[in-house]
């Protein structure tokens, strides 16, 4: 392990070399691009050993990504955005074939109007598609949950693709330290991928995806949900042999901060999880009782770990980089989903904000935590949702 | 040619497959996997082939299938040479075996992006002319004036030159066959074995449900388009140019059957003749035939 200085995007590179990638298969959209100029690099460098298919579209990306791993490689792509959206078809294909590709989508804004900058609504819209989906808070972090993904996606109690995610620019291109490891050393923890049920093989012909009926189809759903499920007990397993073995731990589904004593937690994803952390910090020296809960992992949606803190805190204050037009919030409507069967009832508020990759401050964080506070101490919830730095 | 005692006995296309009686695509594929001889895998975009390989858990086909989505069988066989050639395969024949609305329409991006990456596969478009998985729905490969779901009255537009396209992107090796010669389709496939890089087929195949004919009359009809100059059956290895021996003599329009033959015997075109018959249009697609074979040869020759 050696520590490097890059942007996200050059270390999701790397981490496509630890993990020993078979096949990459990728089309530049801004912000991801760098990811697949970087492989290339590494491709012709010969550093990279696997392959590289530079296709015309992500949608071939995707499909690329479903042929190969179709015929047992480990199989990596990365996009944003409009390319994501294009792979959408991909993207319930892969799920619904099992197969554990690993996309590192680089969140950006859907268009209209054009802009790169940072929001959720790419992936969120794809929550109910059968892939795992992280969202990291650091170049560190995005670099070995690649990493991880590939050791959770393959157990064969899940065959799911995973989906990392990184705010764009915030951690694409922003230089950060991160500890590389070598493929040697990723060996000890990532043996190389041999699907355990079915690959395109001549010496043991199978047919995949042909018709299935009414009679089974629902069954092959039900062991995509089971796969789901059984991710909670299976990250942790990945988690605690990644720690043993490179000492590198991320705080499991929910990174909690402060939480233990809290009687306020601040939700959000990606990157600002981060910030938040100062925010905390600071409102913990002023005197307030509040803690910062990071959402790593949104689907599955860590159900059991929200119950438990909302067993012990009484107010939440929930941020979302996005947006369920119509509905609110994409994970605040989780959180309420996921404590609505138990007697727990802390005040949850939800507020959006940061689309269009408008900063989100540490002031900015300080003060929904305090509205949230408001309210606990009030006891009135007042608004449900809050649009933060909303224009008049 | 190969003569049909020679053709190997082993079958990979098996019985209990779900095609309608008098599917050409069977014929065609039948003997693709007689020349490929196992060691192959097949990618099938959303096509006839998709649903006629029978239904899980069963598989009407010998060798490995990888099911994959309308637009993408390029781009999913790009993946699967890609991973044999990560794990040092390089005897694998990778095949996409497509319906013509999976090569002209929806799926040319991916194809184009496969053929220009220098893919080392084998594209086979099996031809007939029609979205005949959906039901019959008009495709840029189906012919002016025929009858589809989509176009109740006949098509007004011609088919697309997808030949010219494919050929812009100069594969290794290219060829079009017809169902009503397989062992000329036999010939082709094997020898599309022996190139590395991108190779394309074309093959024609009348299709009884979609064109409206007795099941016993397929390939008559196949060989009428072949006789009336409609199909041109040629190959192409690199620049070279190979006009096929059973197009060769209707190279001289005088020596082709009339159009007529071809388009009476099919219910999609039963408009040019009942209640009366449409001279022009009939002309028409007369026309159309010289058309092809001055574009194909000026191109080529």
């Amino acid at each position: 392990m050696k520590t490097e200085l890059m942007s996200a995007n050059y270390a999701a590179a790397r981490a496509v070399v630890s993990a020993r990638v078979e096949v990459v298969a990728a089309y530049p959209i801004t912000p991801a691009t760098t990811v697949p100029e970087q492989v290339a690099l590494l491709y012709e460098d010969g550093v990279y050993k696997g392959e590289f298919i530079r296709v015309e579209s992500e949608h071939s990306a995707i499909f690329a990504c479903v042929g190969a791993s179709s015929t047992g490689a480990r199989t990596f792509t990365a996009t944003s955005s409009n390319g994501l959206l294009l792979m959408a078809e991909g993207i319930h294909w892969a799920a619904a074939a099992r197969l554990p590709i690993v996309v590192n989508n680089i969140n950006r804004s859907v268009s209209p109007s054009w802009n790169i900058h940072v929001t959720h609504d790419d992936s969120m819209s794809f929550r109910d598609a059968g892939w795992i989906q992280f969202y990291a808070s650091s170049v560190d972090e995005m670099y070995h949950t690649v990493i991880q993904a590939f050791k959770l996606g393959e157990d064969e109690r899940v065959l799911m693709p995973v989906m990392v995610n990184t705010d764009g620019f915030v951690l694409s291109h922003t230089l950060s330290t991160f500890d590389y490891l070598e493929p040697e050393e990723v060996d000890k923890f990532l043996p190389a991928y041999e699907p355990p049920h079915w690959k395109m093989d001549p010496e043991n012909p199978v047919s995949h995806g042909n018709i299935v009926f009414p009679e089974y189809y629902q069954e092959f759903r039900y062991a995509m949900h089971e796969g789901l499920l059984n991710v909670h007990k299976v990250f942790e397993e990945v988690e605690r042999d990644y720690k043993k073995i490179f000492g590198k731990y991320f705080g499991g589904p929910i990174d909690c901060y402060k939480c233990d004593d809290a009687d306020v937690i601040f939700t959000s994803q990606g990157s600002m999880g981060a910030e938040a952390k100062d925010a905390i910090d600071e409102l913990r020296d002023e005197g307030y009782k509040v803690g910062n809960a990071r959402m790593r992992m949104i689907r599955p949606f860590p159900v059991d770990k929200m119950r438990e803190l909302g067993s012990r805190v009484k107010g939440i204050a929930a941020f979302d980089r996005g947006v369920s037009y119509g509905f609110g919030g994409h994970v605040v409507n989780d959180i309420r989903a996921s404590l609505y069967p138990t007697e727990y009832r802390p005040l949850i508020k939800s507020y959006i904000g940061g689309l269009g990759g408008r900063d989100v401050t540490v002031d900015d964080i300080k003060q929904i935590v305090l509205d949230t506070v408001g309210a606990v101490e009030s006891g009135e919830l007042g608004p449900e949702e809050t649009w933060h730095d909303l224009l008049e | 040619m190969v003569t049909t005692k020679e053709l190997p006995l082993k079958e990979y296309v098996l019985k209990g497959n779900a095609a309608c009686a008098g599917c050409q695509d069977m014929v065609a594929l039948r003997h693709a996997h007689k020349a490929l001889e196992g060691d192959v895998i097949q990618v099938v975009p959303a096509c006839c082939t998709s649903v006629v390989q029978s239904l899980w858990p069963k598989s009407g086909l010998g060798i490995p299938v990888l099911n994959t989505a309308f637009p993408a069988a390029a781009a999913t066989a790009s993946g699967v040479k890609a991973a044999l050639k990560a794990k040092g395969n390089d005897h694998t024949q990778v095949m996409v075996w497509a319906g013509d609305g999976g090569t002209f329409d929806i799926g040319i991006q991916a194809l184009s992006g496969a053929l220009e990456r220098r893919t080392d596969f084998l594209y086979v478009c099996y031809n007939n002319q029609v979205y005949s998985n959906t039901g019959t729905q008009r495709s840029g490969a189906t012919p002016l004036h025929a009858q589809t779901t989509t176009t109740w009255y006949g098509k007004t537009e011609p088919e697309k030159m997808l030949d010219l396209i494919v050929a812009a992107h100069e594969p290794v090796y290219q060829f079009t066959a017809n169902s009503s010669y397989p062992r000329d389709l036999y010939d082709k496939i094997k020898k599309a074995k022996e190139f590395e890089g991108p190779k394309f087929g074309h093959i024609f195949l009348p299709c009884p449900q979609a064109w409206n004919y007795p099941v016993e009359k397929g390939v008559e009809i196949g060989k009428l388009a072949v006789e009336t100059g409609y199909w041109i059956m040629w190959e192409r290895i690199g620049d070279e140019f190979i006009l096929g021996r059973h197009s060769k003599r209707y190279q001289d329009p005088e020596k082709r059957k009339p159009i007529e033959e071809f388009l009476k015997m099919q219910g999609r075109f039963s408009m040019l003749f009942k209640p009366k018959r449409n001279e022009a249009k009939i002309k028409e697609l007369q026309d159309y035939v010289q058309h092809r074979w001055d574009l194909v040869m000026k191109t080529f020759t």
